[in-house]
């Protein structure tokens, strides 16, 4: 694998697009096989990016998705000014969604995007003020 | 079974990714919620569905899914199919239905995408 420094890579998500969503997820992915990272775990990454990205288009106007990647890990951070989460626990469940039905008919909106990214993840943190916006932090380590 | 074959067994058009028809199948994953495939990330797969939007294409990139067949007789959009060439990622459409086109994949010999349980100690 390269030796390298932080990458930082910067994704803005527009809500509703549903043209170019999984672009900025499809973008982290060929970074990391740039790199060399093991397929394994940019499986992980691609799974959870994607998760993120697709939350970000489905539940909130805007936001934007952070990636650092360093030898040891992959951290990303996706903040939005979205409506905000009223019960996170509720939302961490498998097969609970405020999707509309739009949403379902493309076949989203299953309840399963933060219960799979936590599944992906060896750190995750989400934190939401509803109203206000939510924050979304997941590591992924390089072992 | 590689590609070619299972085109052959489905009697299913192909769009696009002609040249990677000698890809080795073993897995497949089907179904009509894109949650359903993002649980079960396994290289070599395949996913039967009948959904037909563009992150159908998306999803079958994140996961490395060896090739999208598609039931019914659904063709992909022409968005699709660009995206696909692009990611190179063969899409077919077969005529059978969901229930025919698992059968006919199950008895030909490809298993079932492992359990995240399996998986989980890979």
């Amino acid at each position: 694998m390269v030796k390298l420094k932080d990458i930082t890579l910067e994704h803005h998500i527009k809500g509703m697009d549903f043209i170019t969503a999984g672009e900025a997820s499809s973008n982290i992915k060929h970074t990391l096989q740039l790199i060399g990272y093991p397929p394994a775990i940019i499986r992980r990454v691609a799974i959870a990016a994607y998760e993120t990205e697709m939350n970000l288009v489905i539940h909130a106007n805007s936001g934007v998705i952070k990636t650092s990647i360093n030898a040891d890990k992959i951290e990303i951070i996706a903040e939005d000014t979205g409506p905000g989460i009223l019960d996170i626990e509720l939302a961490m469940q498998e097969g609970y969604s405020t999707a509309p039905d739009n949403i379902r008919e493309m076949g989203f909106g299953a309840g399963m995007g933060l219960p799979n990214i936590r599944n992906c993840a060896d750190e995750f943190t989400l934190d939401s003020v509803y109203g206000d916006g939510t924050t979304l932090r997941v590591v992924i380590l390089n072992q | 079974m590689n590609l070619a074959e299972l085109t052959k067994l489905l009697k299913a058009e192909v769009y696009c990714g002609e040249e990677k028809m000698d890809s080795q199948i073993s897995f497949v994953c089907a179904g009509d919620l894109m949650s359903d495939f993002l649980v079960h990330a396994e290289p070599n797969s395949m996913f039967v569905t009948g959904l037909v939007n563009v992150q159908v294409v998306r999803t079958a990139e994140m996961l490395d899914i060896a090739a999208v067949v598609f039931i019914r007789g659904k063709k992909p959009t022409d968005e699709m199919i660009n995206l696909a060439v692009k990611k190179g990622i063969p899409l077919i459409t077969t005529t059978a239905t969901m229930y025919l086109c698992c059968g006919m994949l199950y008895e030909a010999g490809l298993k079932n995408v492992p359990l995240p349980s399996v998986q989980a100690t890979l």
